[in-house]
């Protein structure tokens, strides 16, 4: 990494290094420094040997042995893991529609209606907050007897919810924490993709006389597709991946009904010390994101704009 | 451009993958001191040492400090670090303290724990070390110490024990018209629950004020239940239902360290049947009720009269409850009134630089001046029985009865122990989802399941 710097200073001799000698590629380089660092340290390294560890049997305080194919075998046939993809995949359902969904409509609330600085400090509040305190927050507010949101159904008439202790409502319960604090930092993405789009063209269509409503589906959404793309790119990896509020709220219950993808391979990892296996499941995890991100990218045209 | 886009499409997958795999990645296998005879307890030369000891209780932190600073009057030279951390915390702690080499010197060890740490060699086997200082074994109570033996080696000395009782709300018994003296001969059987679900059902309330005992019991609006029930028992229902299914017959393992489950007993089913029944008939809370918070929360928030509970949380009761809390025997079932023995014990981490240290401190706290303190603070039983008598007379000066507690120990024929086997981390996640099903009433066939489990409980040994 010094040699970077280095050659910034010795303005050089060989001509084939002339491309990467020019200021602008070496202060590049510079910017990018630290974070390679880190990336390479804490990423790309941690990643291969996860990649070796996922062909050996290990419970990390014996040796390690080679099992080749082994726990790729194991994984194809485990049920388990194929009930806890779909798990994930119900959660990232409902976590992704209904986030995205709130988060354009408070975006162009944003844009065109709340122009007032604690309005929008306010709603990505939650953001700001913990994981962990999120998760308690919730548990308790959510508790079947003791919380104030039974206290509150209760009232109305509709009757107490079990909520996270039900393995019916336990994924969707926590599909709503995670939109809940998620929303307002979605929306923010998605409202500095709508300060791209040129106020001429808004101009255009109320000559026109459009509706509102007209409007956004015509022009707002459209224009937005990039920003969206990536908006969802970003959700939908952080959604497979959610961990967090489980660890805090259920812990994978009841009865495996929040048994993630991730909880799953915390489990192999750290309750059952089968460290092969957990990380094998991890690379399944990573083959299903790289396809999931590939079609998203494909299917929403990720690189063209309408403007 | 779009090549520039499929570039940040790769950084950002990678990223991903690291995040995934980095926590499952990190560390080298442990450092291979094979074996504590290096420790020589004659060593403790007058260097300055800093141990750390390791606890999960934060109620009985301030026991061990007392200790520690009698300790530091014989060893000036020793200082001892106390780290507390939360029961879940505290093992993934102690694990990834393993595996990066630096877990605590001396730990609170736990029966369903040492067994693993044993086989991967990361604790010291302080037989040796026993028999270097004539320390002596035969001072605790029953068989707590050869509980932390196995093919002449040890792994700890006894520091305390618990058993279960009936926890109870004292207002919640007198409103409805019950002497707690019932608890001294009530039966419970897996068929009708005998008197024990009588009184359960006495202290049930529905919302129109009728107990369980009526016919027109409301299941769908309780207000005050009968039982409490602690949720899932991590397959060995501690608290939960080993108090009732050892009774019934059940047996988890034909000795200790045995190599086979009994899971698919009858015995157990029906048992586990009947505690399932208590929440369909509207006695106990429903198991998603005690999911979350727990059922101690419940008991607290005065949802309920009675649970069934270890000694170590006496005082975590007494201390948040708004009411008065007693303490009354375990039901009678029909092979008698049985309750879990178990113990703790101090063990020497093997990568530890100071063991010779650690193991004077390891003695310290399984010796009798330790023990006569830890008694003083009420809040376990020590091992030993000068302890145990201080441990009373402290809750007798809080006007406490904990004899619910002690007799139970006492009695020859009324504990059994706690199943020690290995395997022990995959056996609880097997039937801690196996007993959630059970609770959930996700299956008909308690037994098929139950059968189902155990097979993979004991595939595990194969």
């Amino acid at each position: 990494m010094a040699t970077s710097a280095d050659v910034v200073q010795t303005e050089s001799q060989a001509t084939w290094l002339k491309p990467w000698l020019t200021r602008e590629t070496g202060m590049a380089w510079l910017f990018i420094l630290p974070s390679l660092i880190g990336f390479i340290v804490f990423y790309a390294v941690p990643a291969v040997r996860g990649l070796f560890i996922s062909f050996t049997d290990w419970d990390l305080l014996t040796e390690s042995q080679f099992v080749g194919l082994d726990n790729y075998a194991r994984l194809v046939s485990d049920t388990a893991f194929w009930q806890s993809l779909g798990v994930t995949l119900g959660y990232v359902v409902i976590n992704i529609a209904i986030q995205t969904v709130l988060a354009i409509l408070i975006a162009v609330l944003m844009d065109r209606l709340a122009k007032s600085i604690v309005v929008r400090g306010v709603l990505i509040l939650p953001y700001l907050l913990s994981n962990v305190v999120v998760g308690l927050l919730w548990l308790w507010m959510l508790d079947p007897t003791l919380g104030i949101i039974n206290a509150f159904l209760t009232y109305i008439g509709i009757g107490r919810q079990p909520f996270l202790g039900s393995p019916d409502q336990a994924i969707a319960s926590i599909a709503w924490i995670n939109i809940w604090r998620h929303m307002g930092y979605t929306a923010l993405l998605v409202f500095a993709g709508l300060q791209t789009i040129p106020k001429d063209v808004y101009e255009a269509a109320s000559i026109d006389g459009a509706s509102e409503w007209r409007t956004f589906w015509g022009i707002t959404l459209p224009l937005l597709r990039p920003v969206l793309v990536f908006v969802l790119v970003i959700t939908v990896i952080g959604s497979f991946q959610v961990f967090d509020t489980i660890a805090v709220t259920t812990q994978g219950g009841p009865a495996n009904a929040t048994r993630v993808i991730v909880w799953y391979i915390a489990e192999f990892a750290f309750d059952r010390f089968d460290m092969g296996y957990a990380t094998t499941i991890s690379v399944a995890l990573f083959l299903i994101l790289a396809v999931v991100t590939f079609i998203q990218m494909r299917v929403m045209r990720a690189g063209e704009s309408d403007l | 451009m779009k090549t520039k886009q499929s570039f940040v499409v790769l950084i950002s997958l990678l990223a991903m993958l690291s995040l995934i795999l980095v926590a499952c990645g990190g560390g080298d296998a442990a450092p291979s001191n094979d074996s504590g005879d290096s420790a020589a307890a004659s060593d403790s030369s007058g260097e300055a040492v800093e141990l750390t000891y390791a606890l999960w209780d934060s109620a009985q932190q301030p026991a061990y400090e007392a200790c520690a600073t009698e300790f530091q009057k014989d060893h000036p030279n020793i200082s001892i670090k106390i780290e507390q951390s939360g029961w879940d915390d505290y093992w993934s702690t102690i694990q990834t303290g393993m595996v990066a080499g630096n877990a605590p010197d001396v730990f609170t060890d736990h029966l369903a724990k040492y067994p693993e740490f044993a086989e991967k060699g990361q604790i010291v086997d302080i037989q040796p070390l026993v028999e270097q200082d004539d320390v002596p074994t035969d001072i605790y109570i029953g068989e707590l110490a050869d509980l932390w033996t196995r093919d002449g080696k040890r792994y700890g000395l006894p520091k305390d024990w618990d058993t279960i009782a009936i926890f109870y709300n004292k207002a919640m018994l007198e409103k409805a018209g019950i002497d707690p003296a019932v608890m001294n001969d009530w039966t419970w059987n897996p068929k009708d629950g005998g008197t024990f679900e009588e009184t359960i059902a006495q202290l049930s309330i529905d919302a129109n004020g009728n107990n369980g005992l009526s016919p027109d019991f409301d299941k769908d609006n309780v207000v005050q239940y009968g039982f409490i029930h602690g949720g899932q028992g991590n397959g060995y229902g501690q608290t939960q239902w080993s108090w009732m299914a050892v009774p019934n017959g059940f047996k988890f393992q034909d000795e200790l360290w045995g190599d086979k489950f009994h899971y698919d007993d009858p015995k157990l089913a029906e048992t586990l049947e009947w505690y399932h029944g208590l929440m369909e008939k509207g006695y106990a809370p429903p198991y998603p009720d005690v999911k979350s918070l727990g059922g101690a929360a419940l008991f607290q928030a005065e949802k309920g009269a009675m649970t069934s509970e270890g000694s170590w949380n006496i005082k975590n009761y007494v201390d948040n409850s708004n009411f008065e809390v007693g303490f009354g025997k375990l039901p009678i079932g029909p092979e008698g009134r049985k309750s879990m023995f178990n113990g703790l014990a101090d063990s020497i981490y093997i990568g530890s630089e100071h063991q010779a240290e650690a193991w004077e401190w390891v003695k310290f706290l399984s010796s009798q001046t330790c023990q006569d303190i830890v008694g003083e603070y009420a809040v376990v039983f020590p091992a030993i029985q000068s302890g145990v008598d201080k441990a009373l007379a402290a809750h007798e000066a809080n006007g406490l009865d904990v004899s619910a507690f002690t007799e139970q120990a006492l009695d020859p024929e009324g504990t059994f122990l706690f199943p020690v086997a290995d395997n022990a981390s995959e056996i609880t996640t097997i039937m801690a989802q196996t007993e959630e099903q059970i609770y959930l009433g996700q299956t008909d066939d308690v037994a098929g399941t139950l059968k189902a489990a155990n097979d993979e409980v004991n595939a595990l040994f194969q």
